[in-house]
């Protein structure tokens, strides 16, 4: 249950959230023959002024939750709870007066942006549709969110094509900015950019928040990017939220057998170091999500994965020794030190099992 | 530096900056200057713009002329035995037809019959075409389902067969011959601004202005729109020749523009059974007709090829190459 003495501390509270895309056949009479469970029940909170890392491979659903928490599209149940206001049922028109509490940043910044419309109308589009500026006001305020955002106020005029992919998500910052919103939802802001622009569009977010006192929910799948901006970080694997633990302790004490392939495949800068680490080659291919595993979800490519982990889902829950914010969804978690099958132990299996067969 | 103090000075900067940024070249600049190199272009132009003058001077010519474009005019129009005058005869021009109407005349009102119908059909086709293709395409599901097959529909329609109705029912006049002309034509529109828009409701700026809380027809008229502005041009510019040869079929047929009123169709019509006597009757609406239409389609071409320079221009490689 949710302490009520904490609820004002949480800014936003996803319950169970559900979205299944159907997959339709037939040409004139459509009929549902499966769904894609792109998110199949993920809860989570986001407390006030933190960042949220939400990390995990291509396809698990990251970016589908996102959509969900900006309520992008109806949800298929679950409940969402945003500053103390339910969302989760709420029409088109409805959600309008509650947009301008939540914004996004998008992964894209060529797709994101009207290449047809001028840099000023798309900075001050928020302004428009919220009515809250008209004529010159509207445009001295884009100006300024230009500035605040590190772009030059006196090419308003210009067209995002004529914009390098750097200064287009510097306008994308800016357009998620005009509302003052409390919670933006950035949907891996910088996977798009070189990496000394990635730098600075990380700073420029770092630095907005510290102004504005925003909260992010920060998605990206390069985890260096995400220890670094983070204050708490959420692995997902397919449509589940698997572990959520502070910065820190996710890092440096990774319980669930994800989490610990995921880290052990980050690159590291120390060529020294990378080569003496282990890494944990997962076998097979993501599952599909029209039809996922019974149990676990990972269990198919899991290197502890037992009898139980196909029968019993597990739940979101703390170990022991473990901080009570670290939450890990796995039967069999990796304890301290533990190692789990690597590349070199997979290798040596599969050398030793050689040597058996050949003739002697 | 915070919002504020950067609000305080942003509103000290004066409204027009002393020394002015490099201004973007629109898209439509980008247009207009590749219009100017193809020649095609300039020829179909100055074409169109000598029809519109036509038009425009048709009372002018009638009034120098001193003959009337809708009576008949036999006294003074045919020779002795009541035969037309052929072109040059006794300031006859472009000479006269069986009522000894002047030809040039009744061209130059014809050009305001062809232009307007062509433009007004044109219009109210695109608009609804625009309006209808929008709807279909960004709503999807049932919507389309019902609109495209209406589209579907229309475009497979005998539409001559359902001018001889609706002229039956109604009797036959301008307005109605263009409500007619653009009830056929709004379709091809609209399909391809339905296809467009399928494309276009997918990428990510629309997503974007979703989430900015921007309405249903904020997010058709404001944000799909303008990316589908150039083929809606290039359909539309098409749609001109094919409204004025819809118009003279139908004034041909008698189901369009009422005589006296002049229109190259039923000016065409007059000439049925003159053989190779009469000549210039049907020559020169026919001549203006074909210059029209060709003008137009060719203008269409070249603002497609202006549009879409990616496209290939297999003319302007070819001069290209050569000149090298």
């Amino acid at each position: 249950m949710p302490d009520p003495a904490r609820d004002s501390d949480v800014l936003l509270r996803a319950d169970g959230i559900v979205k299944h895309f159907p997959i339709k056949e037939g040409i004139f009479f459509k009929h549902q023959v499966g769904s894609v469970k792109a998110v199949d029940g993920v809860s989570l909170e986001v407390r006030r002024g933190e960042t949220l890392g939400l990390v995990g491979e291509t396809g698990c659903g990251k970016s589908t939750l996102a959509r969900c928490i900006l309520r992008l599209f109806p949800l298929t149940s679950g409940r969402l709870t945003f500053d103390g206001a339910d969302l989760s049922r709420l029409s088109r028109s409805q959600m309008r007066p509650y947009r301008r509490g939540m914004q996004m940043i998008f992964q894209d910044p060529y797709g994101s942006l009207n290449p047809r419309r001028r840099v000023g109308s798309i900075i001050g589009d928020p302004l428009a549709i919220h009515h809250i500026a008209q004529g010159a006001e509207r445009r001295k305020q884009v100006q300024a969110l230009m500035e605040v955002v590190g772009l030059n106020p006196e090419h308003y005029n210009r067209f995002p094509a004529e914009f390098s992919g750097g200064q287009r998500q510097r306008i994308g910052v800016a357009r998620a900015l005009a509302l003052r919103p409390k919670l933006i939802v950035c949907d891996e802001p910088v996977s798009a950019l070189d990496v000394s622009i990635q730098a600075q569009v990380i700073n420029l977010l770092e630095d907005l928040q510290g102004e504005f006192g925003l909260t992010y929910v920060f998605i990206a799948h390069d985890l260096a990017v995400v220890q670094h901006v983070s204050d708490r970080v959420a692995v997902m694997y397919l449509g589940k939220m698997v572990e959520v633990a502070e910065v820190k302790d996710l890092y440096n004490t990774p319980r669930h057998p994800y989490t610990n392939a995921l880290l052990s495949a980050s690159v590291v800068a120390d060529p020294d170091k990378a080569r003496s680490r282990d890494r944990i080659i997962l076998s097979g291919d993501v599952p599909s999500p029209i039809n996922p595993p019974s149990g676990c979800r990972f269990r198919t490519r899991c290197p502890k994965a037992q009898a139980l982990c196909a029968t019993e889902e597990p739940m979101l829950k703390s170990g022991a020794g473990d901080s009570p914010s670290h939450v890990t969804a796995c039967h069999f978690p990796v304890a301290d030190g533990e190692k789990l099958a690597s590349e070199k132990d997979t290798i040596l299996h599969a050398v030793e099992g050689f040597l058996a067969e050949a003739p002697t | 530096m915070s919002l504020s103090t950067v609000e305080a000075t942003a509103s000290q900067v004066p409204e027009e900056p002393a020394v002015k940024g490099i201004e973007g070249r629109t898209p439509l600049q980008l247009v207009v200057a590749r219009l100017r190199t193809d020649r095609v272009a300039i020829a179909s132009i100055v074409v169109i713009v000598l029809i519109v003058v036509l038009a425009i001077a048709a009372p002018l010519i009638a009034g120098i002329t001193g003959h009337n474009a809708y009576n008949a005019n036999v006294d003074n129009g045919t020779d002795a035995n009541g035969q037309p005058f052929p072109p040059g005869t006794s300031g006859y021009l472009l000479g006269t037809d069986n009522l000894g109407r002047d030809i040039l005349v009744r061209i130059a009102y014809g050009a305001r019959i062809s232009l307007v119908v062509g433009v007004l059909a044109t219009a109210i086709a695109t608009v609804i075409g625009v309006v209808v293709g929008l709807i279909a395409g960004y709503f999807g599901g049932w919507v389309d389902n019902i609109l495209a097959r209406i589209m579907d529909v229309v475009l497979s329609f005998p539409y001559v067969l359902f001018a001889i109705v609706l002229v039956s029912v109604f009797g036959s006049s301008l307005p109605l011959t263009i409500l007619v002309i653009a009830f056929f034509s709004f379709a091809a529109i609209g399909r391809i601004v339905r296809g467009q828009a399928l494309s276009q409701r997918e990428k990510e700026y629309v997503e974007a202005a979703n989430s900015l809380g921007a309405g249903n027809i904020r997010v058709m008229f404001v944000d799909i729109l303008p990316n589908l502005i150039a083929p809606v041009i290039v359909l539309a510019t098409l749609l001109i020749p094919t409204a004025i040869v819809f118009e003279s079929t139908l004034s041909f047929l008698g189901l369009g523009v009422v005589p006296p009123t002049p229109s190259w169709g039923n000016m065409l019509s007059d000439a049925e059974g003159v053989g190779f006597q009469a000549w210039w009757f049907y020559i020169f609406p026919m001549l203006f007709l074909l210059m029209t239409t060709l003008a137009f389609n060719l203008l269409g071409d070249a603002v497609r090829d202006a549009l879409d320079p990616r496209a290939e221009r297999i003319f302007a490689a070819r001069r290209k190459t050569k000149a090298t």
